[in-house]
């Protein structure tokens, strides 16, 4: 055995040199060429998906006797095809900001809660809790929202009608209709998308330098403005991409809004009432009964996800990626 | 960690005189007790007025608590106090706020499904079972879901491991940067996607038609990116003493990633892929797009369409019928059981396997 | 060293001390694959023990029994199918029964829509598709690439359905209405129950000034095609639209498949929504009478959709028996919503691993045992002369 090739001390892992570049072994060859497969592999299938939907969405989109993204109605099997986004956008959009709107402040809370506030022999238990809304599956949200939520959101609904109806958005144009509105989606989503914004939050806060906690704390602050002085500036950032970390999840979420949106192809500013649809929800819904172009039409609207999802994601990373080289807690 | 200085309160009560240094502190009780008025006024006031609406008690109970904190500590402690009794009580407000799902799901799923929950159940398929009458069962969505899962993984979790194991071991430059970055924003693709990709690419161009596998190579595409990332995380963990004695050694790099490395890092990455699974196991869109449904019982998930856990309870839930609620129910009972037992064992694995800690 | 944890669900929480050094634990590796192995062979032994045998479990429905002896099995295995929901509840029965009588062939019939029958018919996928609509000219000649020998495939009128208008409405037991005003309560100009249109149709009724709450399908189906064909015939400009899979009038609520629009209606007071009659009937939701302008209303039955088939001209050529419905019948007692769906298979080439048990499944669904069970559930069976058609032709298969 060729000893040599690792004589010199192998140095930490932020400099190391050797390995990829003195190997000469066929085994050393073999594993490192497959691990590095693996990961090329992993590039491939984003390009793969990225390309095929193009592809299959290219093909629809040129037939598209509408404008693919201002027409309203989704009527890709009919002769000729008349397709389009405008509503599917919409209803995604605003369903997510309204989950965006409920989750991010008590994910925070909650993040807060377990990081600063629990108990501390507590706090990974309830951590744990929280983990367990992640763990729940989907469609199971979906069945909940349906057959539990909706119909105990009615007397919200109603409530908020009468009391702020007055914005427009919660105006009811048909009050005591069921809640099989974007805002219950949105509500739902906003469950969905607690533990992950929870998780994110509580990783940025747990990085805190706690020098900055203890300086503050020996100035005489209450733990409020040691939370506020010294701990949100420092995770601002990370609050942020979390909170897009989990935009990102509520974009493409399918089943649960599938099972409690009632669909129409009507783009209304009144967040109560039961019309609207998403990305994903149209999918699921016209899937079945799509001949091969309706099938293309579909994979168009997929591409469009793909895209927005793809860009929020990305963008959450960037700005950890960024947060990484200036915040001390990685030193 | 700021706890043990702030919760240090001094010895309260009328009689001590205020002294210099400590303020005046509101008993420990206190916050409950204000609760529990503010909720009793809340109803009181509810019931009073006639308020129908539940929602609108609530309300008035959380307005008068944070009112009632506020001014109070205001009174006793000073104002700067009474923002940070109000704070902790809206965090604390916040956990509990998570809370109301969660419960209320998990009772009303487990109050539902047990119903009809039994070994029949548990035990036949839905042949022959018409949409309005009670019977048939699970058993055909429990083999799917089990052997497209065990498929995904099959698949995922190789080219996870040698992917985690290229960031860690061998990744330098512009290549493992790309795949770092590609590895997070994959997390963040939407399972319908994944679907489509695998319709537009093994159905529609290559031909192939609804399978079980089908849809595993979705599931896999959802699964690598969790797997990557766990794996990762482990594999960091490990101390680069361990790896430097056993390169001094000697012996082969590729050796030791798999004779020190892994083995070290095992029960982590175990945890990682059991929480991928139990996290893929729930998913509905991909299968609606590729597996197909089936009533029957279908043990090859090569051939021809299968069922899922997921997909059935979707299924029975369009139905409509208080039967199908029924079972749809119980079917999510079974899938919320065999997600949470996954959750359970994983987490049982990484505390019994958690790396012990050295010096 | 701790650095994002984006994933982190994925990174148990016991994995996170403070100090990341981590001591060999090389035994581990053994044990946890020990674990895998058991779990894996747990995995095996499961797939033995379940069963298909429903029979003990579920009560068998009333028709059902009776009518086992007169199936002449043939063929065996798994025989894959397709296509319309509309016929699903009919299909499940004619499956039920038929493998009751013929344990040697397993039938897997789902309804995930026309479209998509048609579809993975024309891809080889299945041995028969069912459909709301017949084939078009296009989907014919596709059809030449997968019926070998010069074959083509041939829609065969299996089951009439009458499409009920279910509605809810407390204390109003029979409801009327006629076409233009259904097509103006669809469209949303007419938003009140007690809209003087609705009084005019039901003098003795008291209505509620509830508002109406109109249902439809959001997904596509061959349910929304035919009750908007039959809209645009019957209403004319009162319902300014084109037809097609996907509804297209403004408003209303939706829901994903017949089931669902039905289980709405049955959840909301005011609803008014549009079902195939088994689901209905399945759910005990009261349904609409239509004035056609016959002598009377005329009721969603089984019975008044046979009439209006029967009324129907055949229009296929060759084998085909396509069927064109006349939505502007004033026959008395012919319900005009109804619409007819078919199975679709090959008339020559048709797949010989299936074909035997293709015929004797069908043979079955059009005896008279098949076609008699159809009537409690809703569906409206053939009228004779149609049904000896749709028998020779099945015989003709190949």
């Amino acid at each position: 055995m060729d000893i040599t090739a690792n004589t010199p001390a192998p140095p930490p892992p932020a400099t190391r040199t050797t390995g990829g570049g003195t190997v000469t072994r066929p085994g050393d060859r073999i594993f490192s060429g497959l691990s590095r497969g693996s990961g090329i592999l992993l590039l491939v299938i984003m390009g793969a998906i990225a390309a095929f939907l193009t592809i299959r969405a290219v093909n629809a989109i040129s037939k598209d006797q509408g404008n693919f993204f201002t027409t309203f109605e989704w009527n890709a099997t009919a002769n000729p095809p008349v397709f389009g986004i405008a509503v599917l956008a919409y209803g995604t959009i605003v369903s997510s900001i309204i989950a965006m709107i409920i989750a991010v402040p008590i994910a925070v809370g909650i993040a807060l809660f377990i990081s600063h506030y629990a108990p501390r022999r507590l706090a990974s238990p309830f951590a744990y809790v929280i983990d367990l809304l992640a763990a729940v599956p989907s469609i199971v949200y979906g069945l909940w929202g349906a057959l539990f939520l909706v119909p105990h959101l009615q007397g919200l609904n109603l409530w908020l009608d009468h009391y702020l109806g007055w914005t427009v958005i919660f105006d009811q144009s048909n009050p005591g209709t069921a809640a099989r509105s974007l805002f219950t989606v949105g509500i739902l989503l906003a469950i969905m998308i607690l533990p992950i914004i929870t998780n994110v939050s509580r990783e940025v806060f747990r990085q805190v330098p706690r020098a900055n906690e203890e300086a503050a704390l020996a100035l005489g602050a209450t733990r409020w403005e040691v939370i506020r002085l010294s701990v949100l500036p420092f995770a601002r950032s990370g609050i942020i991409s979390a909170s897009m970390l989990g935009l990102g999840r509520a974009l493409g979420e399918t089943m649960a809004v599938a099972t409690v949106l009632s669909a129409s192809p009507v783009l209304s500013a009144r967040i109560l009432d039961p019309v609207g649809g998403t990305f994903a929800q149209n999918i699921a819904a016209k899937f079945n009964e799509a001949n091969d172009f309706g099938r293309d039409a579909l994979i168009a609207s997929g591409l469009v996800l793909f895209v927005i999802t793809l860009l929020v994601n990305g963008a959450a990373r960037l700005i950890i990626a960024r947060r990484k080289e200036y915040s001390g807690a990685n030193a | 960690m700021s706890n043990a200085i702030t919760d240090e309160r001094p010895p309260s009560g009328a009689h001590v005189p205020p002294q210099h240094l400590s303020h005046r502190r509101m008993p420990r009780w206190s916050p409950a007790a204000i609760a529990v008025g503010a909720v009793a006024l809340g109803i009181g006031i509810g019931l009073a007025a006639g308020l129908s609406s539940r929602f609108q008690w609530c309300l008035i109970a959380l307005v008068l608590f944070i009112g009632g904190t506020y001014g109070m500590t205001a009174q006793v402690e000073g104002r700067r106090q009474a923002k940070d009794r109000v704070a902790t009580s809206l965090v604390w407000a916040c956990f509990v706020v998570a809370l109301v799902p969660l419960v209320s799901l998990i009772v009303t799923t487990i109050s539902k499904g047990i119903k009809i929950l039994d070994g029949n159940f548990l035990s036949h398929s839905m042949s022959g079972v018409l949409a309005n009458q009670p019977g048939g069962g699970v058993y055909h969505a429990i083999i799917g879901t089990l052997e497209q899962v065990g498929l995904a993984c099959l698949m995922a979790v190789p080219i996870g491991l040698f992917t985690a194991i290229y960031l860690v071991e061998y990744g330098r430059g512009k290549l493992a940067k790309t795949v770092t970055f590609f590895v997070d924003v994959m997390t963040g693709i939407p399972s319908i996607v994944s679907g489509l990709f695998i319709l537009a690419f093994w159905i529609l161009i290559l031909g192939f038609s609804y399978s079980g596998f089908a849809g595993s190579l979705a599931l896999a595409i959802l699964m690598i990116p969790i797997v990557v990332r766990s794996t990762e995380e482990m594999l960091k963990l490990v101390s680069n003493e361990l790896r430097e004695s056993s390169l001094a050694l000697g012996v082969p790099k590729w050796r030791t990633i798999l004779k020190v490395v892994l083995p070290t890092s095992l029960g982590g990455i175990l945890t990682g892929v059991m929480l991928a699974v139990a996290r893929i196991a729930g998913e509905t869109a991909p299968i609606l797009l590729l597996v197909f449904g089936n009533q029957l019982i279908n043990n090859d998930p090569f051939n021809g369409p299968q069922s899922s856990l997921p997909y059935y309870v979707f299924e029975q839930y369009v139905l409509g019928t208080d039967a199908s609620y029924d079972r749809a129910w119980a079917g999510a009972l079974v899938l919320i059981a065999f997600v949470m037992i996954l959750n359970v064992v994983a987490r049982g694995i990484a505390r019994w396997k958690a790396p012990k800690t050295g010096r | 060293m701790q650095n994002n944890s984006n994933l982190c669900f994925a990174v148990p929480a016991g994995f996170r001390k403070e100090t990341p050094k981590v001591k060999l634990q090389r035994k581990n590796g053994v044990r946890a694959l020990t674990v895998g192995a058991v779990a894996i062979s747990g995995a095996l032994l499961l797939t033995a023990c379940g069963s298909d045998n429903n029979t003990a479990s579920s009560n068998a429905s009333s028709s059902s029994s009776s009518s086992a002896g007169s199936i002449k099995c043939d063929g065996n295995g798994q025989l894959l199918a397709s296509g319309s929901t509309a016929q699903q509840n009919a299909m499940a029965l004619w499956v039920k029964n038929y493998q009751a009588a013929c344990s040697g062939t397993s039938i897997n019939y789902k309804g995930v829509g026309s479209g998509a029958g048609i579809q993975e018919f024309l891809q080889g996928s299945t041995a028969f598709a069912g459909s709301d609509s017949p084939l078009k000219p296009e989907e014919v000649t596709a059809s030449k690439k997968i019926c070998s020998g010069g074959g083509q495939a041939i829609d065969l009128p299996m089951v009439g359905g009458p499409i009920a208008v279910e509605y809810n409405l407390p204390g109003v037991d029979s409801l009327v209405l006629d076409a233009p005003t259904l097509a103006q309560i669809f469209n949303g100009k007419i938003t009140k129950w007690n809209d003087a249109a609705i009084k005019k149709l039901n003098p003795s009724a008291t209505l509620p000034s509830t508002t109406i709450q109109a249902f439809h399908r959001s997904d596509e189906s061959g349910t929304t095609d035919n009750f908007t064909k039959y809209l645009i015939a019957a209403a004319g400009k009162d319902f300014p639209y084109t037809g097609g899979k996907a509804w297209q009038a403004k408003g209303g609520q939706s829901a994903q498949g017949s089931a669902a629009v039905t289980a709405q209606i049955k959840q909301t007071q005011g609803a008014i929504g549009y079902a195939e009659l088994s689901f209905a009937t399945a759910s005990s939701v009261p349904t609409v009478k239509i004035d056609t302008g016959a002598s009377s209303p005329v009721d969603a039955s089984t019975d008044s959709a046979t009439k209006a088939i029967a009324a129907a001209k055949v229009v296929g050529t060759g084998n085909d028996l396509s069927l064109k419905i006349d939505y502007n019948t004033k026959v008395d007692g012919a319900y005009p919503i109804t619409l007819v769906t078919y199975e679709i298979a090959c008339d020559k080439g048709n797949k010989s691993a299936t074909l035997a048990a293709t015929k004797s499944f069908l043979t079955y669904a059009a005896s008279d045992a098949g076609q008699g069970v159809l009537a409690a559930q809703g569906y409206a069976p053939l009228p004779a002369e149609v049904v000896t058609k749709v028998r020779s032709t099945i015989s003709s298969l190949s």
